[in-house]
């Protein structure tokens, strides 16, 4: 392959930053492994003609939806907040933002 | 009270029971009970379910028409059923109990199921080919324990061949369904892209997600297909098209039908055992008057890197929801109200999620987010999400130019038969390399069906896979009911 992808521990991290996803140090050293891996695998793409094409992101030819805008009773919020790890009265709490 | 052992058959056959006044549904209920408590610590089909006697929705059904009345459905991890556990085999979903039922679920009440409130184990967020990725530990297969059941469905499909389920859904992204169906012996549907309502499926991939049956013969796949399609006005990607009914396709000839052979299956990694199944398969339909040619499907070799790159790029945006917030796991937030530890605030949420996921996240599911984020990120998305998403195109037209010609493709499901435990555990992309007859028909979001198609000499199912154009499932009955009537496999069961 002409340009071979490397990962970096240093991408791996900066990625996971991203999503948002706290990793060890033995996870950084093995997912940069194997993401290096399956990234110059995935490189085989580089081969395909796709200049005249267009990309498909949906498979079906759909069109927006739309529903009238009417009222509708919803689920209730004790219902909805029956899950959450912490709530006070109707609402989701989360650690201190601001 | 009978003493038949009812689990041993289909629900099409209990319907006629029930009808008949021979049998009462809590008949059903118990012998499957029992059945379960026999084989259950040899097969490990089923999650949460603790030793106690089996739940279901209710103990008897809605009414007295319904398609299912009566039968026993059960239900893979990932299909929210209200008031029951739905945890995805995640431990970041760890005691989610979903406020409502999918649309499928609503649609098997009405028709008369009773919904099992244990569920049937997967890969975490369905991110596997062999349900070694569950929270829960690896279900083992049914014909041979030491083999996996295929994945990501593994417990539907290893239930339903050891006759621990009537029958069962699972979802497929790339062959989730098509695959364990194979490796397990069992009847498995990945139905056209919008014929099913996803609304009440925990989303993977929402561009290639379907969900469907897997049963222990063709006729019961008709019948749960009748129940669950439909325009679903909470599905804004379900189609509305009228519901044939499937089982009407049942029992025709196939005289005269012409059927694909993609000659870029047969290339590189095919266990030859696998091509010799396949050659008498097409030797068999050939008996039953209908031919069969090669084709060139030319993208076939782009599918697994298009797959990997979109399916992980939708995974990585449906998957910020587990943020510790909503539902399931929090870490790392004690303290919150009192002082700020010489964090700011902002670091202090941030701190919460990322310890909540890195956590709550098993390691394929992080290995598929991280795949998906980077190929979504700057300076990469043009070079890796656009391009997949174009190749993509290429690969849909492939099959368009296809079926201009010809009423479905036949080919194999998987490379191999069922592989041992732990045999590609370390390694993703072997494992990633074996879904490469299945994903395509996600990625085309075209239906296909696994079929029991004959025994490797190590006694291990092989599927036989019906592809056809969008929408025409009944091609697909047509054809697997008659290959279904002219082969002995239907009839073989493991031994327990």
């Amino acid at each position: 392959m002409i340009n071979f992808m490397q990962i970096t521990k240093d991408t791996v991290k900066y990625v996971a930053a991203l999503a948002r996803i706290e990793l060890k140090e033995e996870e950084l050293a093995r997912l940069s492994g194997q993401l290096e891996g399956i990234l110059n695998f995935i490189d085989k793409l580089k081969e395909a003609d796709v200049s005249q094409v267009s990309p498909t992101s949906h498979i079906l030819t759909v069109n927006n939806v739309l529903r009238k805008d009417e009222l509708k009773t919803s689920l209730k919020p004790e219902k909805v907040l029956n899950n959450a790890p912490h709530k006070e009265g109707t609402s989701f709490v989360v650690p201190k933002v601001i | 009270m009978s003493c038949q052992k009812l689990y041993k058959f289909s629900a099409h056959q209990l319907r006629e029971k029930l009808n008949s006044r021979e049998i009462k549904s809590e008949d059903i209920l118990l012998s499957l009970s029992e059945r379960i408590r026999e084989t259950e610590s040899k097969v490990k089909a089923y999650v949460r379910l603790n030793g106690q006697n089996l739940k279901f929705s209710s103990q008897t059904p809605a009414k007295t028409d319904g398609l299912l009345n009566g039968i026993p459905i059960s239900i893979k991890d990932n299909i929210c059923t209200e008031g029951m556990p739905t945890e995805c085999c995640s431990k970041i979903l760890q005691g989610f109990n979903p406020p409502y039922d999918a649309t499928v679920i609503r649609k098997l009440k009405e028709a008369g199921a009773l919904i099992l409130e244990t569920k049937l184990n997967m890969d975490e967020f369905a991110f596997g080919s062999s349900t070694e990725n569950s929270f829960f530990g690896v279900t083992h297969n049914p014909w041979n324990l030491a083999c996996v059941p295929g994945g990501s469905s593994g417990g539907s499909a290893a239930a339903v061949a050891a006759d621990e389920a009537i029958a069962a859904l699972g979802s497929d992204t790339g062959g989730s369904i098509r695959q364990p169906a194979s490796f397990c012996g069992v009847v498995g549907l990945k139905p056209t892209y919008g014929r099913v309502s996803r609304y009440g499926l925990i989303a993977f991939a929402s561009s290639l997600d379907q969900i469907g049956p897997l049963t222990k013969d063709v006729r019961d796949c008709a019948l749960v297909m009748n129940v669950i399609s439909g325009y679903d006005p909470m599905d804004s990607t379900s189609v509305n098209m009228a519901v044939p009914d499937y089982t009407a396709s049942l029992g025709k000839d196939i005289r005269g039908m012409k059927f694909a052979i993609p000659k870029e299956y047969f290339v590189e990694g095919m266990d030859p055992e696998i091509k010799n199944i396949f050659s008498e398969a097409l030797e068999q339909i050939k008996k039953l008057g209908a031919t069969y040619q090669e084709v060139s499907l030319p993208n076939t070799k782009y599918a697994v890197p298009v797959y990997y790159i979109v399916a992980t790029a939708e995974a990585s945006s449906n998957l910020s929801r587990f943020d510790g917030v909503q539902y399931g796991l929090r870490i790392g937030d004690r303290g919150q109200v009192a002082g700020d530890r010489g964090q700011s605030a902002e670091n202090r949420l941030i701190d919460m999620y990322n310890k909540t996921r890195g956590e709550g996240f098993g390691e394929e599911a992080k290995r598929r987010i991280i795949l998906g984020t980077f190929s979504l990120s700057h300076g990469y998305y043009d070079a890796y999400y656009l391009r997949a998403l174009k190749v993509r195109t290429l690969i849909k037209n492939d099959f368009d130019a296809v079926f201009k010609d010809f009423d479905a493709i036949l080919a194999p499901v998987s490379p191999t038969a069922a592989f041992k435990i732990g045999e590609k555990a370390s390694d993703p992309l072997k494992m990633y390399l074996s879904d490469i007859y299945t994903i395509s028909a996600n990625l085309a979001g075209i239906p296909a069906i696994s079929v029991p198609g004959g025994f490797t000499k190590g006694k291990l199912p092989v599927g036989l896979q019906i592809l056809a154009k969008p929408f025409a499932e009944e091609v697909i009955f047509q054809v697997a009911s008659a290959y279904e009537q002219a082969t002995p496999w239907y009839n073989e069961e493991p031994k327990l």
